[in-house]
């Protein structure tokens, strides 16, 4: 035994419980103790469920340069790897993004052409016709009524859906199952019942694809199957990545956005007076900066000794990358609490950086794009049913966002 | 201003066609990036500069 106390021990005794929680009334605000991490130094420690203590990396040059890194993985099976829960018995299928080049790549490249920006931009008017059908049904319908079920997740639910080759019918089935995997409080079983529901059921369709195949994600990826390039449970995987990435993440924005912008009406009547494509795009970012709704930050293993603002992280020790406080940098954006969607906040790290960095993004956008730009034009009065403070923020899921909006007109 | 691309580094992510259309495009096959113009005009030069600082792959080299 030796009496001399390691200072990185010390710091990981001190270590705070991550994730943390936002101040009471601030649901749009990253946790207070974030913003003195970053203002303390680039790297701190902090204690995670099972015990472990990784650092945690806040300020916004670092994230970019070590999710850039070549040293820094992000696979989950790495001792080390930060998890966010307890994994499932048995384990679940790994999606390539938790996995290194050049398997990532491999996979990854499999689905990226229908994402690419002018495929993307093809599907707009689609898009539009989706948002204006809904925001129709939403006029005609019941007063109040909730945001998040009427509007915020059946549009990207749809368009998912319509990209991938997903019946609409069963959205009901893979939105329970979603919900279950993202939210960080479930035990493990229940996460893995959702995640092998999710899989049987894409496998099942990817069957069909494979048998008739149509002009859409599923049977491209079910043309891979046939041809030997791709496992067929990769394939489902996959498929259930897309499924839940491509509708909870966007619904999230969508419907706490949209909250946001009624806490600063200046800023929704900008929106809802313009038509400049060009203020429109400026807004869809820096919402996405300021609300950063991943806020459970990114995950990574340093596989070599890094060096960062003076300190080593070593070969083995979980990193998270925390990139709602790394929207909030001063050093990069200035007053970075305030929203102002005239600003360009186009560098932001809302989808992550490197390698990894949001596959699904130009649709996000696009989608986002149109939904700001249509829903208050349309619903110019449109305003919260109820007091902020009873609305269900989700501080329990992997994806911040809300449970409930209701709104009235 | 002399642009070069790496296609191996490429994760499709198309922020460099949004930020400056004419200088970059995309494959039809996998969204990888195209380079339209290795030497774009002084008027496109800040467009591009802003690609490659968003480009998350750091695929996008710049020479003045
Ligand atoms: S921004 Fe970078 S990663 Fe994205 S398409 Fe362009 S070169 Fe490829």
């Amino acid at each position: 035994m030796t009496s001399t106390v390691n200072p990185v021990d010390e710091r990981a005794a001190q270590a705070p419980e991550f994730p943390m929680a936002r101040a009471a009334g601030c649901p749009f605000d990253p946790p207070p103790g974030l913003r003195d991490m970053q203002q303390e130094g680039p790297l701190a420690k902090v204690r995670l469920w099972d015990g472990s203590t990784p650092w945690l990396v806040t300020r916004y040059a670092d994230q970019r340069a070590l999710l850039g890194d070549a040293r820094v993985s992000a696979d989950i099976n790495r001792p080390g790897y930060p998890r966010q829960a307890p994994m499932p018995p048995g384990g679940t299928g790994v999606s390539f993004i938790l996995k290194d080049d050049p398997e990532h790549a491999r996979l990854r490249r499999m689905v990226t052409a229908p994402f690419a920006i002018k495929r993307v931009e093809a599907m707009r008017p689609g898009v539009q016709k989706i948002v204006d059908d809904l925001v129709d049904e939403l006029l005609a319908g019941p007063n109040p009524v909730d945001l998040v079920e009427a509007f915020a997740l059946p549009v990207p639910s749809l368009v998912i859906c319509q990209l991938l080759g997903v019946p609409y019918a069963d959205h009901d089935f893979f939105q329970e199952n979603s919900k279950v995997i993202i939210n960080r409080n479930v035990t493990p079983e229940q996460r893995s019942t959702a995640h092998g529901n999710l899989i049987g059921y894409l496998d099942d369709l990817m069957g069909e694809k494979i048998a008739h195949p149509l002009d859409d994600l599923l049977s491209g990826l079910a043309g891979r199957v046939t041809a030997g390039e791709l496992a067929r449970d990769e394939a489902a995987q996959m498929g259930v990545l897309l499924l839940i990435a491509g509708h909870e993440t966007t619904a999230n924005m969508i419907a706490l956005g949209t909250l946001a912008l009624f806490e600063h009406p200046d800023q929704l009547a900008l929106l809802r007076d313009s038509d400049d494509p060009k203020l429109i795009s400026s807004a869809v970012e820096e919402l996405l900066r300021y609300l950063h709704i991943t806020h459970s930050g990114r995950r990574r293993v340093a596989v070599a000794d890094i060096e960062i603002g003076g300190e080593v992280i070593r070969a083995g020790e979980g990193l998270i990358l925390a990139n709602d406080i790394a929207n909030r940098d001063p050093g990069v954006f200035a007053e970075p609490d305030r929203l102002d969607l005239r600003r360009d906040a186009r560098r932001h790290v809302a989808f992550g950086f490197g390698v990894h960095q949001c596959l699904g993004q130009p649709l996000a956008r696009m989608e986002l794009q149109v939904v700001y730009n249509t829903l208050y034009r349309r619903i110019p009065t449109l305003r919260p049913a109820t007091e902020l403070e009873r609305i269900p923020f989700k501080h329990d899921g992997s994806v911040y966002g809300v449970y409930e909006l209701p709104v009235t007109w | 201003m002399k642009v070069t691309v790496d296609q191996d580094k490429c994760v499709a992510s198309g922020q460099c066609v949004v930020a400056a259309m004419e200088v970059f495009d995309q494959r039809d096959e996998d969204g990888i990036v195209v380079l339209l113009n290795a030497e774009p005009p002084a008027g496109q030069a800040e467009d591009v500069r802003h690609a490659a600082a968003v480009c998350p792959a750091l695929a996008i080299e710049i020479q003045d």
